[in-house]
């Protein structure tokens, strides 16, 4: 649906109240190519990109007297995968709540693509082009798959109560929805399932369906919370094939990750969280080693699972799938 | 044997009484209320009282039929509306909460003596004040009609008219809400009930599908109660937390998330509930030790029994999805 | 039920209403307090005004419009004493009684209009010393009971919420006698209610709020355990003649079993389905409904625990009864034991933990399943006690009474903050005060109101409570 993503894109922009430094928003083509390459970008904290999406400054959130999400600075580059690492308690799901507003910050302020979002409501986040996923998966259970995926689509006239009522008003734009979630279906594989309730499906494939939830909103870019955790290890690889697929699509990509192998396998950039602060930034192969990344997770009893390299081993990966689909 | 067909008799009349009609036709509004979209509306009662009283107080001040059947809709997205600004955007038991509070405001108001000229206080309004509008609204000609074992008169307060108007009003409502459920609105509003940050996730204003939904459920409550009162008279306290536990029991009972479930719900109800209670004052249940003043009561028990028995065992209701009950017990 | 509910006859209705904000008080659908308006001379005293040792009756005769009846020959019995009224035009007339007690009024049927009837033709009333007890019949025109009234589909539902509030009567007692703006003793007055109020409400809301907080569910059967306990004060002592204190441990025992059995055949089955709290809750409004059925079963009139006069104790210029003062300071041991067990016992330190995070809770070693059975015994335990004490200090009840207190609870525990155990000591305290200061400015039949708004405005402005957190609202 290009024409519709320009619409998408245009509103976005046209809501700037006078515009800012980074203008209207590029082209996906250019953002594509400018986005993967973060090479010669300097690894610190509160650093530039050459062309950020998101932009968030004196984020912080407190509940009681813990301050569980300071963040001073923090750009997040168009068309690229962020990761977003730390260890347990480090405030990185908080600060994505915040971020796409399911939770209200004691301070601070965020822009998506150059305008101002960070009091608006969660609805209207995702209106913007920002969508998520959630940790523990949503699906809606006593809806099909099908039916998940197109409530989902944007700009249905039959969502609105009184036109819902007269079928000939939205009957054509739901048959084209169909025809899209169809087919996002068919690429998560989750076409033979359609017309089965969400709830019967297992925990990866609930995953697969929420990403395809947030790709039929056709967003700029996806927020995805801990998309690998509780997944059959072998969906693992396929999932990361997805996501790399959003940014090769020209999509940006934020997301929180506890599996260091998946971060480094598929991020072009990451951001390390400890103690609500952003200790470290850079690019995966750098920042694992930086000593203030060391620290935190040493300093969280290391309790992060560090893993089995084999996993991501894409025979291995083929041998469980193979297995997984015999069941 | 003849006592037996009588108290027959008496529970199929029951299938097609106003009440009967007024149940269903509250329960189908409970339904869009807590079966599509996960509303926890402990307070039926409360938008069948204000309907009745807002038909009623504005036929006695002179409205016509439809201003006052209008009136009393009115009445009812108003509260609906008060009720939902500081609830829907809290967890569910909010809702439940002042819902069942605002339900016992309305009855105490309206029995009380500050509104003594409008409500008539705790002794409520005559139906003869406000029945005539609609009883001249009837093509039917005078008389009475037997359908089968079931003889009433044509016109008048407990009349096939009533019958009519009050069944045609449940069919009516039945399109609306399968025409709205099976549309992609429906379908928010199911995301809703199931996960209502995934939808929020998703863009949508999560909180006005909620308040159209309360407004929908509540319009549908108010002209129940405007059926319930046809026939007799506005009595608030008829109208009080009883009643709305005996709807939430008709929604359950014939299936929540069905479109007929309220409406079987409520015959099923009404059936077994006047066999139950003319049954037990026959000869023949002369064996129970249970003294004829006291049968009201025991009724009342096995209907608060049956209640927690079809939330327990059978949540999903008579005409409910075996499938989804599969997803429940997972 | 329907007929027997209080009417207010006398003309111009506004003008009583605001005299009834000082007088009225119902009990229970039969009696009411009210102010002795105009006398009518008969071949006794009419004009009865109820003083701290005058107990007076008053029967009304009213017609359709509710008018007045005039000529209408009403006969007092009860208690040894026999009179026969007529009824005038004017006003009611009011009789005084010697003792406090129950009496049957009977209307003369020869001596109503002609082509009316009474229905029915004979009401109990229980008159209270220093009240004026009234009985109210309804004629109508007609040989036969009005056809409308009787209808079943109408009249099914129709003896839920038998008018009005079971649990005032006792709220006002001692009435306030208001013109213009309420003194500041009329005012220190109704602080004293409110207080005894509150804290009698707190004892009963304490254990709503810990079943939300260990188990999520708003139990909306919290009534009329509440009324278990002031019904068991009622068999034990009033009918089974036993000593109060002992019939107290006995009521307490009773409640905490039945919450013991539905913990075990209820709440636990069905925590081991892991059924959500939606529908527990529902389960919880189905065993409301059957036990007030049950309740209403046993005992549909109004009750009373206490038949001795009450005596009335002044303390801190607050007038209360004896048994009043004795129950708040019952309530008040109780309530700083609950506090004292819940920061000091490891049990109490267990429940804290369960309601704030259940799953961190039984990681560190406690049996939630063990703790939630502690709850739900405690909860109605305590509800009982406060169903006794309840009504001792407000002289009657009946089996609603767990109606109106289970709106209150829910008032007093979402205001303290949801789940919080001192939030619902806070709460109750906060309701009890509104609601008996609102009595002083508004008619007293509609002052549980006030207590729903601040419900609704508390929504709005502060919905996690005064002591709630914002994160348990979500």
């Amino acid at each position: 649906m290009p024409d519709e993503k320009t619409v998408n894109e245009n509103e976005t922009g046209a809501a700037v109240p006078g515009g800012d430094s980074q203008g209207a928003p590029a082209p996906s083509e250019t953002a594509k190519r400018a986005g993967r390459d973060l090479s010669h970008v300097a690894p610190e904290v509160g650093v530039a990109k050459p062309d950020a999406i998101l932009t968030a400054r004196g984020v912080q959130r407190r509940f009681g007297g813990m301050t569980a999400v300071d963040v001073d600075y923090l750009e997040v580059e168009r068309g690229a995968i962020t990761a977003l690492i730390g260890p347990n308690g480090a405030g990185k799901t908080t600060f994505f709540n915040l971020l796409t507003g399911f939770d209200r910050p004691n301070q601070g302020e965020w822009s998506f693509e150059g305008a101002p979002i960070s009091h608006k409501s969660a609805a209207r986040v995702a209106r913007a082009g920002m969508v998520r996923t959630f940790q523990l998966t949503k699906a809606l259970s006593r809806l099909t798959v099908l039916e998940n995926v197109l409530l989902a689509a944007t700009k249905n006239p039959g969502e609105r109560m009184f036109a819902s009522m007269f079928q000939p008003l939205w009957a054509a734009t739901e048959a084209r929805n169909k025809e899209k979630a169809l087919e996002i279906l068919e690429r998560f594989r989750l076409d033979k399932m359609r017309d089965e309730y969400a709830g019967s499906l297992s925990g990866g494939q609930r995953k697969l369906l929420e990403m395809a939830r947030a790709l039929m909103t056709d967003p700029t870019m996806i927020m995805l919370d801990e998309p690998m955790a509780g997944v059959n290890p072998a969906l693992v690889q396929s999932l990361l094939g997805h996501i790399q697929d959003l940014r090769d699509e020209g999509m940006s990509v934020l997301f929180v990750e506890h599996d260091m192998h998946a971060v480094r396998h598929i991020s072009d950039w990451v951001v390390v969280m400890a103690e609500g602060r952003i200790v470290a930034e850079g690019p995966p192969g750098s920042v694992m080693k930086d000593q203030a990344v060391v620290d935190a997770y040493l300093g969280a009893h290391h309790d992060t699972d560090l893993g089995d390299d084999a996993l991501l081993d894409p025979e291995v990966l083929a041998r469980l799938e193979a297995e997984e689909e015999k069941r | 044997m003849e006592e037996l067909l009588r108290v027959l008799t008496l529970a199929l009349g029951e299938l097609l009484a106003p009440a009967t009609a007024a149940y269903a036709l509250a329960a189908i509004g409970l339904n869009v209320h807590f079966g599509y979209t996960g509303l926890l509306n402990v307070g039926q009662a409360g938008f069948m009282l204000l309907g009745a009283y807002g038909f009623g107080i504005a036929t006695i001040s002179g409205a016509p039929f439809w201003v006052a059947l209008l009136i009393a809709m009115a009445a009812g997205t108003l509260f609906a509306v008060i009720l939902g600004l500081p609830t829907l955007k809290l967890r569910g038991d909010y809702l439940a909460i002042v819902t069942i509070s605002a339900a016992e405001i309305i009855r105490m108001l309206g029995r009380s003596t500050l509104f003594d000229d409008y409500t008539g206080g705790s002794a409520g309004i005559r139906g003869g004040d406000y029945k005539g509008s609609f009883q001249e609204l009837s093509f039917l000609p005078d008389g009475r009609t037997m359908i089968g074992p079931l003889e009433y008169l044509n016109n008048g307060s407990d009349s096939w008219w009533t019958r009519l108007f009050a069944w045609s009003l449940v069919i009516l409502a039945l399109v609306v809400v399968w025409l709205l459920t099976r549309s992609p609105w429906g379908r928010v509003l199911k995301g809703v009930r199931e996960d209502e940050d995934a939808v929020r996730a998703l863009g949508k204003n999560v909180y006005s599908y909620k308040m159209q939904a309360l407004i929908l459920g509540g319009v549908l409550g108010s002209l129940a109660g405007i059926i319930f009162v046809l026939p007799g008279a506005i009595a608030p306290d008829a109208m009080g937390r009883t009643m709305t536990f005996w709807v939430w029991t008709v929604m359950l009972l014939g299936g929540a998330a069905t479109l007929f479930g309220p409406v079987l719900g409520s015959m099923l109800f009404f059936f077994v509930y006047m066999i139950v209670r003319a049954g037990m004052r026959t000869d023949v249940m002369e064996f129970l030790p249970i003294p004829t003043q006291n049968v009201d009561h025991v009724a009342g028990v096995l209907v608060g029994v049956t209640l927690m028995l079809i939330v327990i065992f059978r949540p999903q209701g008579i005409l409910g999805n075996k499938k989804e009950l599969a997803l429940d017990a997972r | 039920m329907t007929a027997d509910r209080p009417m207010i006859a006398t003309a111009p209705r506004r003008v009583l209403a605001v005299i009834m904000a000082a007088f009225a008080a119902l009990i229970a659908g039969a009696a009411m307090f009210a102010v002795p308006a105009g006398a009518a001379t008969d071949d006794i005293a009419t004009d009865c005004t109820p003083d701290a040792s005058t107990t007076c009756v008053s029967p009304i005769v009213l017609d359709e419009e509710r008018e007045p009846v005039a000529g209408v020959e009403v006969t007092i019995a009860g208690e040894g004493f026999e009179a026969v009224v007529t009824t005038t035009g004017e006003g009611p007339v009011s009789v005084a009684v010697p003792t406090r007690g129950t009496y049957t009024l009977t209307v003369n049927t020869d001596t109503l209009p002609a082509d009316t009837h009474a229905d029915p033709t004979e009401r109990e009333v229980r008159a209270q010393t220093g009240a004026t007890a009234r009985g109210a019949f309804t004629i109508g025109t007609g040989p036969a009971p009005d056809p409308e009234a009787t209808e079943p589909e109408t009249s099914a539902p129709a003896e839920d919420d038998a008018p009005g509030a079971a649990g005032a009567e006792g709220l006002v007692e001692e009435d306030v006698t208001v013109s213009g703006l309420p003194s500041f003793g009329q005012v220190w007055q109704q602080v004293g209610s409110g207080l005894r109020f509150g804290l009698l409400l707190a004892l009963a809301s304490v254990g709503l709020s810990l079943i939300f907080g260990t188990t999520g569910i708003s139990s909306f059967s919290h009534g009329e355990q509440v009324v278990i306990g002031a019904m068991g004060g009622f068999l034990l002592i009033n009918q089974a003649g036993l000593p109060v204190w002992v019939a107290a441990l006995l009521i307490v025992v009773i409640g905490g079993l039945t919450g013991l059995a539905q913990d075990a055949a209820i709440w636990r089955p069905l925590r081991r389905r892991g059924t959500p709290a939606a529908q527990l809750m529902l389960v919880t409004i189905g065993l409301s409904l059957a036990l007030q059925y049950v309740l209403q079963w046993i005992e549909a009139g109004s009750m009373r625990i206490i038949t001795t006069n009450p005596v009335p104790t002044t303390i801190a210029g607050i007038t209360l009864s004896r048994a009043s003062w004795v129950s708040m300071a019952v309530a008040l041991v109780v309530i700083i034991a609950i506090a004292l067990l819940l920061t000091k016992t490891r049990i109490g330190r267990a429940i804290r933990a369960v309601a704030d995070n259940r799953a961190l809770a039984s990681a560190t070693g406690i049996d939630p399943d063990a703790v939630v059975r502690i709850v739900w015994v405690s909860a109605t335990a305590l509800a009982a006690l406060a169903g006794l004490l309840i009504g001792i200090s407000f002289g009657s009840f009946t089996w609603n009474l767990g109606v109106q207190l289970l709106l209150l609870m829910f008032a007093a525990v979402t205001l303290g903050g949801l789940g919080t155990a001192y939030g619902a000591l806070v709460g109750s305290i906060l309701i009890g005060l509104v609601v008996e200061l609102a009595g002083l400015v508004i008619p007293s039949d509609v002052r549980y109101a006030t207590a729903l708004l601040i419900l609704i405005l508390v929504l709005l402005i502060r919905p996690q409570g005064i002591l709630g957190s914002r994160e348990r609202i979500g």
